[in-house]
């Protein structure tokens, strides 16, 4: 077993003459839920993409272990199709056992709306029919995009307590937010903005180090230092 | 498996929307009966009929995958798919497949009722005929899918309709014979991959005979269907910028 998850080395990416990602390395470690944490169009999404490899990088490297789960910040399910069919058809793709359906809709709590087409669910419930396909196949490694953004409370501390569940399990979790009250429920932090770290620590190290109960007056200190 | 599994996938998409399958599989059919009537003559009807055969699924089937493809570059299912052990080939003969038998359903609906109803002769048969209208819908699948890559929009998309498919439809012999066309038209006419599958189309309306002609741009059509299908595949990119 290797000592991280993923890991970013020098990492560059220009988009449409800017430079989004502007030179960061940072390793994630296994078994734990990481957070990345920053306000919206900071590169989140450019840096999360880049590690699942669809993502055309200007320098640097990234490098993976083990199989991956990846949920787009778009719900990327077939409206024209029921979330079941959504399920077997990526489950085909991914080679994943056909009990693996069953298994993911009641892990984002979608059984009764399983034979339901995903044009006709709400917006939360989207988020989750798109959320499940990262869980099909059991992958080691999950990165979801805001997967937890317009779900109601109940759902959002579901969720976090299925993330840690899957840490306990071994699999690493890494989760973008742009919700700084997230940032709190995650076992270690990544806080980016304008396509840099501002810090890569616990969320009780960044408290001590800061001086700031709040973590997102933390990271206002370390935004203007 | 998986090229099998994304057919499936499309065709399921397919039956949940009906009204689509129900416009693809009669709305040829039904310009062919309204055109026999426009014209009002057998022999002016078998004279376009032949084009028109291979026309329809040609244009119908560049709409619709250019349509498809765009909303899955849209709804980043096609990133997601992206991170997953599929090869784009599986995506790309699934889309064939579904697509392929949508059109072997739109040939053999539109041809038959041309053949009982309309009075069009099918010297070669029904099966040849079927077969080259169907290599003419994987045609314009395969450039419906490249043209995809170039529009940002559905608004786009719709328009690369007439960018792409009118002018293979008024140079591929449907209103002057190409051999009549000026010189520089009939050169454009033959480098226009249509314009092959109307003649093969037209000889088998016309003679039972499989002669090397027809093998010829029967081989035509196919090898552009390739072509296309490749620089498809070439814009379905595993990274994007």
């Amino acid at each position: 077993m290797s000592n991280f998850a993923i890991l970013v080395d020098g990492l560059r990416v220009v988009r449409g003459g800017n430079e989004v990602v502007r030179g960061l390395t940072f390793s994630v470690p296994p078994g734990f839920v990481t957070g990345l944490i920053g306000p919206s169009g900071c590169g989140k999404t450019t840096l999360l993409r880049s590690i699942v490899g669809v993502q055309i990088i200007a320098a640097g490297s990234v490098s993976v272990t083990g199989s991956v789960g990846y949920s787009t910040q778009n719900p990327a399910v077939y409206a024209d199709l029921t979330v079941r069919e959504n399920l077997r058809y990526f489950a085909a793709v991914l080679e994943a056992p056909s009990s693996d359906v069953d298994r993911v809709l009641s892990d984002v709590d979608l059984v009764p709306q399983g034979d339901q087409l995903v044009g006709s669910l709400s917006g939360g419930q989207l988020a989750r029919a798109s959320l499940a396909v990262a869980l099909l196949g059991s992958p080691q490694v999950l990165v979801l995009d805001e997967p937890t953004v317009e779900l109601d409370p109940v759902l959002r501390r579901d969720l976090w307590q299925m993330f840690h569940s899957l840490a306990e399990e071994g699999r690493t979790v890494l989760v973008s937010s742009h919700v700084m009250d997230e940032a709190a429920r995650c076992d270690r932090l990544l806080f980016m903005r304008e396509g840099l770290l501002l810090a890569d620590d616990t969320p009780a190290a960044l408290r001590a180090r800061t001086g700031s109960d709040d973590l997102e007056q933390a990271f206002l200190r370390l935004a203007v230092a | 498996m998986k090229t099998l599994a994304t057919a499936q996938r499309i065709l399921t998409q397919l039956r949940h929307d009906r009204r689509t399958v129900a416009l693809m599989v009669l709305m040829p059919t039904f310009l062919l009966v309204l055109l026999r009537f426009v014209f009002n003559s057998e022999p002016m009807f078998s004279r376009a009929a032949p084009a028109l055969l291979g026309i329809f699924p040609f244009t119908i089937m560049f709409i619709v995958t250019s349509i498809t493809t765009l909303r899955e570059r849209q709804t980043t299912t096609l990133e997601r798919l992206m991170t997953m052990p599929i090869a784009r080939l599986d995506l790309l003969l699934g889309y064939a497949i579904a697509f392929g038998l949508v059109a072997i359903l739109q040939v053999v609906v539109a041809a038959s009722v041309s053949w009982l109803w309309l009075g069009l002769e099918i010297k070669g048969g029904l099966g040849l005929l079927t077969l080259i209208a169907v290599l003419d819908a994987l045609l314009g699948m395969a450039m419906g899918l490249f043209a995809s890559a170039f529009a940002r929009t559905e608004f786009q998309a719709v328009q690369f309709m007439p960018a792409f498919v009118m002018p293979q439809v008024l140079l591929c012999g449907l209103f002057v014979p190409r051999d009549q066309m000026a010189t520089v038209l009939n050169w454009i006419s033959d480098v226009l991959p249509l314009s092959y599958a109307v003649d093969a189309l037209t000889h088998v309306t016309r003679s039972s005979d499989v002669d090397g002609t027809l093998l010829r741009n029967l081989f035509i059509v196919l090898a552009c269907a390739v072509v296309a299908l490749v620089l498809g595949a070439v814009t379905l990119r595993r990274k994007t910028p």
